[in-house]
């Protein structure tokens, strides 16, 4: 309690530019209010009844000063406005090369899923230097994902996925907090983001797989297991088929749909084409899926698409995780479980 | 001068006014006078706003310390969620319109009643139900959905009594749309001859602004809070993904009337403010016109401003842009009325009395708070400060800063108008200075702790003790807010049962309804007025000279004399 502290640590590549105009917003707020208050002040007591001033050529209206007093705050919450949303373009716009974490929202936790396998609770270790995209969903209410000294905030909600990008600047142990209140427990679902020197980060995610070791599975493994365990090959074959389309380089291509329109196939339209396939079928195809909706947890969608995005891809990025298949179908025990519930708590 | 209106014998048999013609309870609870009906929506908000109130300093008391001091999660989440709700719902949106505005739209345009005087008792009994719906709520174990109600948290997951305070907001809706029709109606057929649009008060105009939102916004809010009662009752999927609904249209929805509500609450308290400049600066309001027709730009533009709210919530891109530059040109008709308000007091000739006070307090307050809109509608600055304490600070600053400073300027000011008594001008001018000093104590802090990352309805930061600080100033900041807001109840009450006697017109302003007495009697005018001049004529000049002339023992020839008082 014994310092004030006035603004927030600085720990991504967007705080700075960030608080840049947070500053000259500050200034604005601060001029503009000084200077009417200052009038304000003045007037009141210059002119105070009683006062023998000059009152003679008062003006009940004055266009050009009006005119004046319109244009000029339009234009300056112009700049504003145009200096945002070039920053805010920056702020959503992932870089292609950036690593992707999966994040699940639930009350009140979150789970964070690197694609190596690797899985946390209320922690996100992230390498210094180097974008990082999450993938987030929820499998209850609303959550929204923020790191105060990175700047960044997106809320996570059920049903469709999110993404939120940043690059850590500055190695250290940040807030991660919920900031969209989701219940009882909303002011403790966080924990901590830890930026760590790239050695350092590929010797935790090492160890932690270490710890791990039985259950450490590729989110493209376990998603393959998935795939398998469901038999999704039996009609999705290597080439369209009767049965179903080939899902062999799906992600990224438009797809045709029955209804007339189309869609390009991404995260939230494989989702729901895993979970309820006959919301948009694909031309050609009728609705002979069955829905894995309940069936399939977030955790495990989120699985089987990383293996799909595999599917048609000559040479599978290397992983660094070791080729190691444990039974399908096992899970983390230290992980709570997030399987979605049926019936609302 | 008028120097008859103050020199009324008090010994004069008591005249018969709305408030004495009769005491049964009856002629009180039947009474299709709209005084008598703003007077029971006077008592009845200021009801609520002390259980509002009380909530607020709970809160405050439990973030004096990381990890709370008196009350579980659950209970504090019900806390904000009752103090949101009320606040909002039973006390800002009616405060003006419901009593000033009910009060004075006849009397300024010279009317005897408004246009529906049965569906105005109605409304009062409507918002009367929405109070008792979120009485029992409060009663039965509370509701912890925050007043946004968002859904699926509202819809399925809150084990709380969301049916009965989704009722009481409801219900609370629906007397806002008829008082709204009931104003419409009457600025449009009801104003005494020669009582032209431009010649209205802007007083008027505001409240005309207002009823347009209330009734083309309430039925959009009514429908979204049935449809979170149909599936949470009927568990049709409307807005839960899990029922193959789609969380964020509830949003979409509910942005659209809350936007625009605060509209509703803020345009009245801008009519009050227009009036007070007028009167204590002697002056004609500069640049009538843009006043008037920039209350209109804000009914329209603030319709089209809801996705703000959203910029993190998953809306696209180029849907924020959008609603980020319409955010960003809403302000500027705030701006015109702050700067022509600044602009009236120009050669004026300024009373600084007590509703004088707070209209100054509120221009300080308001800017602050029009300004800080900025950091929000700009969307790169909204993502970090989104949900956290600088928009809790923001709003406050708008609505309380806003809403409250005009609403207790406007009923200091129409006080001797509404109960024929004057008050204690120093204790007036003492609770102005107080609400004005102790809500930037409780409210500066928060900004910072917001852009700090203090998330708002967060009731434990051990994660962050580093902020106790802020929250500490901001506690103490409160009780100082606290006792600026009791004052008023006491001296008020003090002068409405043994206040001077005020006479018609103890400000010596301008409209309708001083030139009649005080109180008023229940048809208001004895004869109908004629209305020959523009609003505001007043001669701040010739005033000056005339004192002068008249009375060079400085003795203020415009102030209440408060006699045999």
């Amino acid at each position: 309690m014994g310092n004030f502290p006035l603004m927030p640590e600085q720990a991504s590549t967007f705080a700075g530019p960030y608080d840049v105009l947070f500053l000259v917003t500050t200034i604005l707020t601060v001029v503009f209010t000084g200077l009417v208050s200052a009038l304000v002040v003045f007037f009141a007591l210059r002119y105070r009844k009683g006062n023998k001033v000059n009152r003679k050529g008062a003006h009940d209206e004055h266009l050009p000063l009006e005119l004046t007093w319109t244009i000029l705050p339009l234009i300056l919450g112009l700049v504003i406005f145009f200096w945002a949303a070039a920053l805010f373009t920056h702020m959503r716009s992932a870089p292609k090369d950036a690593m992707e974490i999966y994040v699940i929202g639930k009350q009140w936790m979150w789970h964070i899923q690197h694609p190596d396998g690797v899985r946390e609770n209320n922690e996100l270790h992230v390498p210094l230097g180097k974008p990082v995209k999450l993938i987030m969903i929820s499998q209850d209410v609303l959550h929204s994902f923020f790191i105060p000294q990175f700047r960044v905030k997106q809320d996570v909600i059920p049903g469709r996925y999110t993404t939120l990008w940043f690059e850590p600047s500055k190695v250290g142990r940040y807030n991660l907090l919920c900031a969209e209140y989701c219940g009882t427990q909303h002011s403790e679902m966080g924990g901590f983001v830890e930026v760590m020197e790239q050695a350092e980060y590929q010797k935790w995610l090492a160890s932690k797989g270490a710890r791990n070791f039985d259950q450490k599975l590729t989110m493209e493994k376990a998603g393959e297991a998935i795939y398998k365990q469901y038999n999704c090959a039996g009609c999705h074959e290597a080439n369209d088929s009767i049965r179903g389309p080939s899902l062999a380089g799906l992600f990224g291509k438009v797809v045709a749909l029955e209804k007339g329109d189309s869609v390009t196939a991404d995260n939230s339209y494989v989702r729901e084409a895993i979970l309820s396939p006959n919301d948009r079928l694909t031309k050609g195809y009728i609705a002979s899926m069955p829905t894995y909706k309940g069936q399939i947890t977030e955790e495990q969608t989120l699985q089987l698409m990383a293996h799909i995005k595999t599917l048609g891809v000559a040479q599978p990025k290397p992983t660094m995780a070791p080729a190691v298949s444990p039974p399908a179908g096992s899970t983390d025990p230290s992980v709570p479980d997030v399987r979605p519930t049926g019936t609302p708590e | 001068m008028k120097e008859e209106t103050n020199s009324m014998p008090a010994h004069d048999a008591p005249q018969v006014n709305y408030l004495n013609w009769s005491h049964t309870v009856k002629s009180w609870l039947l009474t299709g006078d709209h005084k008598r009906i703003a007077m029971l929506y006077l008592i009845s908000v200021s009801a609520f706003f002390l259980v509002g109130s009380a909530a607020a300093g709970l809160i405050r008391l439990e973030l004096t310390s990381p990890r709370g001091v008196l009350l579980e999660n659950e209970t504090y989440n019900k806390i904000f969620t009752m103090h949101g709700v009320v606040m909002v719902f039973f006390f800002l949106i009616p405060a003006i319109p419901a009593i000033l505005g009910n009060f004075l739209v006849p009397l300024m345009i010279g009317a005897r009643d408004l246009a529906f005087p049965r569906l105005n008792l109605l409304s009062w009994y409507v918002y009367m139900a929405g109070g008792v719906c979120a009485v029992i709520a409060m009663m039965t174990g509370g509701v912890d959905t925050g007043w946004t109600f968002y859904t699926p948290y509202s819809s399925m997951y809150s084990k709380s009594q969301v049916v009965w305070a989704i009722c009481g907001a409801f219900f609370a809706g629906f007397s806002s749309i008829f008082t709204g029709i009931n104003f419409i109606v009457t600025i449009h057929k009801m104003r005494a001859p020669g009582l032209t649009w431009f010649r209205l008060p802007l007083f008027v105009w505001a409240q005309y602004a207002t009823s347009v939102i209330m009734i083309l916004g309430t039925p959009v809010i009514a429908i979204t809070l049935l449809l979170v009662v149909v599936e949470r009752t009927l568990h049709i999927g409307i807005f839960d993904p899990k029922l193959g609904g789609d969380p964020v249209l509830f949003q979409h929805l509910f942005w659209f009337y809350s936007h625009p509500a605060v509209y509703i609450m803020i345009l009245p308290s801008m009519g009050v403010i227009s009036e007070l400049m007028a009167c204590f600066s002697r002056k004609r309001v500069f640049g009538y016109s843009f006043v008037a027709f920039s209350s209109l730009a804000i009914a329209a533009l603030g319709f089209l401003v809801w996705g703000h709210h959203m910029f993190v919530s998953s809306q696209s891109m180029y849907q924020g842009m959008v609603f980020s530059i319409i955010s960003t040109v809403v302000a500027v008709p705030s701006a015109i009325k702050v700067f022509n308000w600044t602009a009236t007091m120009y050669k004026g000739s300024i009373r600084l009395e007590t509703p004088m006070y707070y209209a100054l307090g509120f221009l300080g307050l308001f800017l602050i708070g029009g300004l800080t809109g900025l950091y929000l509608s700009s969307m790169a600055t909204d993502i970090h400060l989104h949900d956290t304490y600088f928009v809790v600070a923001h709003f406050h600053y708008v609505m309380v800063g806003g809403t409250i400073m005009g609403y207790l300027g406007g009923l200091h000011f129409w006080w001797p108008k509404m109960t024929g008594r004057l008050y204690s001008e120093f204790w007036g001018r003492l609770s102005a200075i107080l609400v004005f000093l102790g809500f930037n104590a409780t409210f500066m802090p928060q900004f910072v702790v917001g852009y700090l990352g203090m998330p708002r309805r967060y009731h434990y930061y051990y994660l962050m003790p580093e902020f106790q600080i802020w929250h500490v100033l901001s506690s103490f900041g409160s009780i100082l807010l606290a006792v600026g807001f009791m004052l008023p109840a006491f001296y008020l009450t003090w002068s409405y049962l043994k206040g001077p006697k005020a006479g018609p017109n103890p400000w010596n302003a301008t409209g309708l309804e001083w030139t009649t007495q005080s109180p008023p009697m229940s048809h208001n005018f004895d004869e109908p007025p004629i209305v020959t001049e523009e609003a505001y004529a007043y001669d701040a000049e010739a005033e000056e000279a005339e004192d002068i002339e008249e009375a060079p023992a400085a003795k203020p020839a415009h102030a209440p004399k408060p006699a045999g008082g």
